[in-house]
């Protein structure tokens, strides 16, 4: 069996670089995979990327290599590179650290697929709460722009590529890749029907990859070092590194990378040092807030994209959060629901309405008020959003709910017969 | 042309039609609200979610989905009524729709839609929201309470008026159609009084003023009827 531990390559530069000095970044090899890319043609490029196996780290895990051949082939000279850095998902603060850490890996990515695609412009919407990340991206695009990175003819080639910050405005669903173009067209975050897709649709109707800041940070590596290189990393299905943002009911809650495939007991129990001293673990909710519960007896589940798929979870971001003995599931379940209400975009009516619906029909469980055929409602509601919503916004509170149901129905259960725990009722007063 | 499986009999279709196009030119229908012909689709409301037989039985808005060769289509089932049935329960427990004191009652389509589906009574609680009405335009009235947000007042403005004056404001069950950005529609300075937003609608939502219970007939095939007189430029 392999030993986990932390393995450090997108974060082997954060907190030892000043990330507002690109000469920091250059001392460790930044911009060799862009010079590396550049002495390629662009279809060599896409053809490494498809080789590594890199996969999408915003949350669905489509292959990345993939993308870009859709855009590379897309006919139309006009295309986008868009990074999507607008990291909305409760317990996420990956793309944060990165932005923050070391803003000129994500630069450089986006430049190799400028390259590789065929386009000269890319946007980076960045969550408008992240003043810091967006000065410190920048000010890195100006260091950039100096030293002849971005421009034109970047490095004496013929190649030209220039990066633009554009900050959202504060709507989870924004994350969504096109709601995310909608608002960057200047329109309200409605996600799109879909197809088309955003490779031959997308940003004012071009051809657009768009990324996960975490999947751009990967490629200068891939560029510089190869797909065999890579692919040592992680697992067959799901090759690299990942971040996992840890928070909760933990000893050391904080980010770490590690490979793929990393059970998330190792997570938990070693990187996170477990639970606080006299408590003990409860569950787990990964993949953020649109991801599965998990009860302690899944724990050996490797935190890659298939094998969580398999179990009927989700990697999403990979964000872990755990909680202990003195948490109450009906009362997390609470919060999930009320962001998914708060954030729902209300364009479409199983969502708009269902969010609602649910919030209404947990308040009743909360308060004792009722029987299982509340919990049998909740279900209706989330079977018809899981099949009929427009977006995965709506598609995907299913998960959460009926993971929660389905491993902690006793505490739901006993709600509904015993009227508010201490937690519900802290809650139900803050809530009112 | 391309084949397709309508309910298991084989139609022909043109490139680029759309499933609820296609099954209506041959007979089948498919309930819908936020489509209206004429107006561009936007596949929002969920009414018309069909069956894909041969994609693992993947649902799909009707209005919006374009026909594939060889695509299996059911467009009724046990299954799809209830799943429509509970999405029209929705909207019903959404707002305030005591259809007895409605100026559309007998006239509504979100009412034929409950009828068709058999929808008889609402099974989640009533979110029985306090919304207010706006009766500032001279001739016409919004009354959000019955308003279903299907955004057809908001396309017959911006598409066939071209006066953009109804928009959407705020989001999840907050969504409201807004005009103006949000001041009182007699206070409009885009709204020319064309009417074409209540024709449009399909509920009581908006109203001529001086409509009794039940009075208000609307005539959202005008729609239709203007746009078709008109070259198409988009
Ligand atoms: C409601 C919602 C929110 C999302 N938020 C984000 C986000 O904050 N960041 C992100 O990269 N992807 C987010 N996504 C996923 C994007 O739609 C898209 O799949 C991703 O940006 C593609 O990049 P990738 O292939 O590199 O993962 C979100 C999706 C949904 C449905
Ligand atoms: S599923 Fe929710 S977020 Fe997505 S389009 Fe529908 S209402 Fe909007
Ligand atoms: S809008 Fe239609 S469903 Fe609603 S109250 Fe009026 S008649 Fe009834
Ligand atoms: S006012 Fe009428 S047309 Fe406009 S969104 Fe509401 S129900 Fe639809
Ligand atoms: S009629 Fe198709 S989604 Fe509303």
């Amino acid at each position: 069996m392999k030993a986990f531990a932390e393995r450090k390559i997108l974060l082997s530069n954060v907190g030892l670089i000043d990330p507002e000095r690109i000469d920091d970044y250059l001392e460790r090899g930044g911009y060799g995979g862009l010079r590396a890319a550049l002495e390629r043609t662009p279809a060599d490029v896409v053809e490494e990327l498809k080789e590594s196996g890199l996969r999408g780290r915003g949350g669905a895990g489509f292959p990345t290599g993939i993308k870009w051949e859709f855009v590379l082939k897309s006919r139309g000279k006009t295309r986008y590179v868009v990074c999507n850095a607008d990291e909305g998902e409760p317990g996420t603060f990956k793309d944060r650290v990165l932005m923050e850490g070391d803003p000129h890996r994500l630069i450089e990515g986006m430049a190799i697929c400028g390259y590789a695609v065929g386009a000269r412009r890319g946007f980076i919407y960045v969550r408008g709460e992240y003043a810091l990340s967006i000065r410190r991206l920048e000010r890195a695009i100006s260091q950039a722009r100096e030293r002849g990175f971005l421009g034109r003819g970047i490095l004496g080639s013929d190649f030209s590529f220039d990066i633009e910050v554009r900050a959202g405005a504060g709507a989870y669903v924004c994350g969504e890749e096109t709601a995310l173009l909608e608002s960057m067209e200047g329109k309200r975050g409605w996600p799109r029907i879909r197809p088309p897709f955003p490779a031959d649709h997308g940003f004012r109707g071009r051809p657009t990859v768009v990324n996960n800041v975490e999947t751009l940070a990967n490629v200068p590596e891939i560029v510089r070092r190869g797909a065999a290189w890579y692919r040592t990393l992680g697992t067959a299905d799901s090759p690299g590194t990942k971040l996992y943002p840890l928070s909760g009911a933990l000893t050391r809650t904080g980010l770490v990378e590690a490979e793929m495939g990393i059970p998330l007991r190792t997570l938990i129990f070693d990187l996170g040092g477990g639970p606080p001293e006299g408590r003990e673990l409860k569950g787990v909710l990964v993949g953020g807030a649109a991801g599965a519960f998990l009860a302690p007896d899944e724990l050996d589940i490797p935190m890659d994209f298939g094998s969580l798929r398999r179990i009927g979870a989700i990697l999403g971001s990979g964000a872990v959060l755990a909680f202990d003995d003195t948490a109450c599931v009906v009362d997390l379940l609470g919060s999930v629901l009320s962001f998914f209400a708060h954030e729902s975009c209300g364009q479409c009516t199983p969502c708009r309405v269902g969010t609602a619906v649910l919030v209404d029909l947990l308040a009743r469980v909360r308060s004792g008020n009722g029987d299982a055929s509340v919990l049998d409602a909740m279900r209706r509601v989330t079977e018809v959003m899981e099949v009929a919503s427009l977006c995965p916004l709506g598609q995907s509170v299913g998960l959460p709910v009926g993971t929660a149901l389905e491993k902690f129905r006793g505490e739901f259960e006993s709600h509904l017969k015993r009227g508010p725990c201490p937690r519900c009722e802290a809650a139900t007063e803050v809530h009112a | 042309m391309i084949t397709l499986k309508l309910d298991g009999r084989e139609v022909r279709a043109k490139k680029g039609q759309t499933i609820l196009e296609v099954a209506t030119e041959n007979g089948i229908r498919i309930p819908t609200l936020c489509y209206l012909e004429g107006l561009s689709p936007k596949g929002t409301c969920r009414v018309c979610m069909v069956e894909i037989a041969n994609r693992n039985g993947k649902l799909v808005p009707a209005c919006v989905t374009p026909v594939e060769e060889g695509l299996e289509v059911i467009t009724r089932s046990e299954r799809l009524t209830r799943l429509r049935r509970t999405i029209v329960e929705m909207l019903f427990l959404e707002r305030n729709h005591i259809c007895a004191f409605c100026v559309s009652n007998g006239h509504c389509e979100l009412q034929d839609l409950a009828v068709e589906l058999g929808m008889d009574h609402v099974t989640f609680p009533y979110r029985y929201p306090g919304l207010a009405m706006d009766l500032s335009h001279d001739d016409f009235g919004l009354d959000h309470n019955r308003c279903v947000v299907c955004g057809r007042c908001v396309r017959a403005c911006s598409e066939v008026e071209g006066a953009f004056t109804w928009g959407f404001t705020g989001r999840g069950i907050d969504t409201a159609v807004a005009t103006d950005l949000g001041i009182p529609w007699g206070l409009s300075e885009t709204c020319t009084s064309c009417g074409k937003c209540v024709q449009a609608c399909p509920t009581g939502a908006l109203f001529e003023r001086g409509m009794a219970t039940a009075a208000q007939v609307k005539s959202p095939e005008i729609i239709r009827e203007v746009t078709e007189r008109r070259p198409r430029v988009f």
